[in-house]
């Protein structure tokens, strides 16, 4: 075989390389650094209100900087006894949703993956039920909170260590760490 | 009053009101009355007067078109007579509940079609309607209020009636009609109090139907403005952007869930509605954790009220032109893309192949606020 073919199929090679490169659709294929990483640890920070404790959202960036880990932050929903549960819930919605922005904002910002979610049931133990049920986490993060509006009640607290098959992690704040993410830190217009 | 493009076609005033017991029928009498007294030829096309006493009497002198009666699986129902009212021909029509649906065996389905026929014969008319029945509104209302409005009307139905009225009053004042008998017989009273008829309830909707109005107004103005302007075939397509609807382009990875994100936000504020769209490329498996991403972005889009569409294709252009025209889009919003290589970096990118082939849709490029440099403190206390 001459030199001049070889040099003619390996253009030929490297010009259908290139148009491969265009004609395929960019989505089918991922750079490396973009794939999904299968090994990356998992943790759950659910929340039901308007706010999470700084303490519980620090807690898990350092763990998820310690561990490689991606953080899950879980908006509970609920759905009233009177309506079904495949149900939109948009006014809930308008509350969850710029504080799983802020978070995000906040975790990427300290350069820790975020992957949000959003779960509804009857009660917030029923949605992070549901949300277990689909997912396995390998730790989970809560605040125990002095107020019982804001998610999670000691009761469920007391479920999660009995059921979950995962890590879980209770943060009780101290009383006069009053510090909090909200969707006052959301920037932009969100 | 705005100018429509067609003379021939008579005009739709809507009344809409918070809840039942607002006035929405009264006041649509009383503007019937005061035609009528006039001189102009006017019709009550259906009334519903709920066995309200005011109402009923406001409608005396009023001259009707009698319901007639449709067979239903062994029932006789009652309903408006759109054959009757149109070989009456009044040059004004009153018809309540707008959103209500007929019985089999009608020519439409839906009341607002006959209210079509009857504005296409040339007929004015005057409907009422609760701001509840609206198609966009209706998942907001329920998780409001806890029930869920069966009848419902498109909301383009809305926003092309000439004239939109806001019956309003205070949940105060309506609780007090309501403890009077003046909405329901006694019986119904106690029952009506313990379900939809809560303050809170009463006040969500009405700041709903107050934005909603608001809102109307704004794109009327819009509409009135460039009637009669060398932008007259602007004005022919305003009424149409009222009914915004989104598309957001997803793709089963975590960063599509704050897409998923701020697209919603944007048809909050717009009013608009939205679908989620992914293009799978045949043939092509998911990982696991784009499978969960999947499944979240599914779970995402049911608990936001938005349609996630799936479709297969190996072009993502033509998938995406191809459910924008399908669905009326007026809006996309993509994330950023990833950086092409080789001879791809000599095409278009996706945003502009977009916008040349859907001629009058915005294409928005959503931006990770969370990468973006800034000095500003994130801290919170």
């Amino acid at each position: 075989m001459s030199v001049a073919v070889i040099v003619a199929v390996g253009c030929a090679g490297a010009l259908l390389g290139i148009a491969a490169g265009y004609w395929l659709p960019p989505h089918g294929r991922l750079p490396a650094r973009d794939r999904p990483q299968g090994d990356h640890r998992r943790i759950l920070l659910p929340f039901t209100g308007e706010e999470i404790s700084r303490r519980s959202f620090e807690a898990a960036v350092r763990l998820a900087k310690a561990e490689n880990a991606i953080i899950m932050p879980a908006f509970l929903a609920r759905v009233p006894m009177n309506l079904p549960l495949e149900t939109a819930l948009p006014v809930q919605c308008a509350r969850g949703m710029p504080l799983l922005e802020a978070i995000e904002q906040r975790a990427a910002s300290q350069g820790v993956p975020v992957d949000s979610r959003v779960a509804r049931g009857r009660t917030a133990r029923d949605a992070l039920r549901k949300l277990l049920e689909q997912e396995q986490f390998d730790r989970i993060i809560v605040s125990a909170d002095e107020d019982p509006r804001a998610g999670l009640s000691y009761e469920d607290l007391r479920w999660m260590l009995d059921r979950v098959p995962a890590e879980i992690l209770i943060l009780r704040p101290a009383p006069q760490d009053t510090r909090r993410i909200s969707v006052e830190i959301v920037k932009g217009h969100f | 009053m705005v100018a429509t493009a067609d003379h021939s076609r008579g005009r739709l005033k809507v009344f809409i009101g918070m809840a039942a017991g607002a006035g929405k029928t009264y006041r649509m009498l009383l503007e019937g009355d005061a035609e009528l007294q006039a001189g102009r030829d006017v019709v009550i096309g259906l009334l519903e007067t709920h066995g309200r006493a005011e109402t009923a009497r406001v409608a005396e002198g009023l001259p009707i078109v009698p319901r007639r009666r449709v067979r239903y699986r062994e029932t006789v129902l009652e309903e408006m007579d759109l054959p009757a009212i149109l070989r009456r021909a009044p040059e004004l029509c009153l018809i309540d509940e707008l959103a209500h649906t007929n019985a089999p065996g009608t020519e439409h389905t839906k009341r607002h079609e006959d209210v079509e026929a009857v504005l296409a014969a040339g007929i004015d008319v005057l409907s009422t309607l609760n701001v509840q029945h609206l198609e966009s509104l209706n998942d907001h209302i329920t998780e409001l209020s806890g029930i869920r409005v069966r009848e419902t009307i498109p909301d383009a139905i809305l926003a092309r009636a000439d004239e939109v009225v806001l019956i309003d009053l205070t949940p105060e004042a309506l609780l007090e009609r309501l403890r009077a008998g003046k909405i329901y017989p006694s019986e119904r009273i106690d029952a009506a109090l313990n379900n939809f008829f809560k303050i809170e309830n009463l006040s969500a909707l009405r700041e709903v139907a107050l934005r909603q109005v608001a809102e109307e107004v704004g794109a009327k103005r819009l509409t009135t403005e460039l009637v009669g302007s060398r932008e007259e075939s602007l004005a022919a397509d305003a009424p149409h952007a009222v009914g915004e609807r989104l598309l957001a382009l997803v793709e089963p990875e975590p960063s599509a869930q704050r897409l998923v994100r701020r697209a919603w936000r944007s048809a909050q504020r717009l009013g608009a509605g939205l679908d989620l769209l992914w293009v799978r490329v045949p043939g092509r498996q998911l990982s696991e954790d784009e499978h969960r991403s999947l499944v979240a972005l599914r779970q995402l889009a049911s608990v936001l009220g938005a349609r996630m569409i799936e479709e297969e294709s190996d072009d993502l252009t033509a998938a995406v032109v191809e459910v924008a025209l399908r669905r009326g889009i007026t809006y996309i919003l993509v994330g950023s893309s990833r950086p092409a290589r080789g001879l791809a970096r000599l095409r278009a990118p996706l945003p502009q192949r977009l916008m040349a082939r859907l001629p009058g849709v915005d294409v928005r490029i959503v931006a990770d606020r969370s990468q973006r440099a800034n000095g500003a403190s994130l801290e919170s206390q």
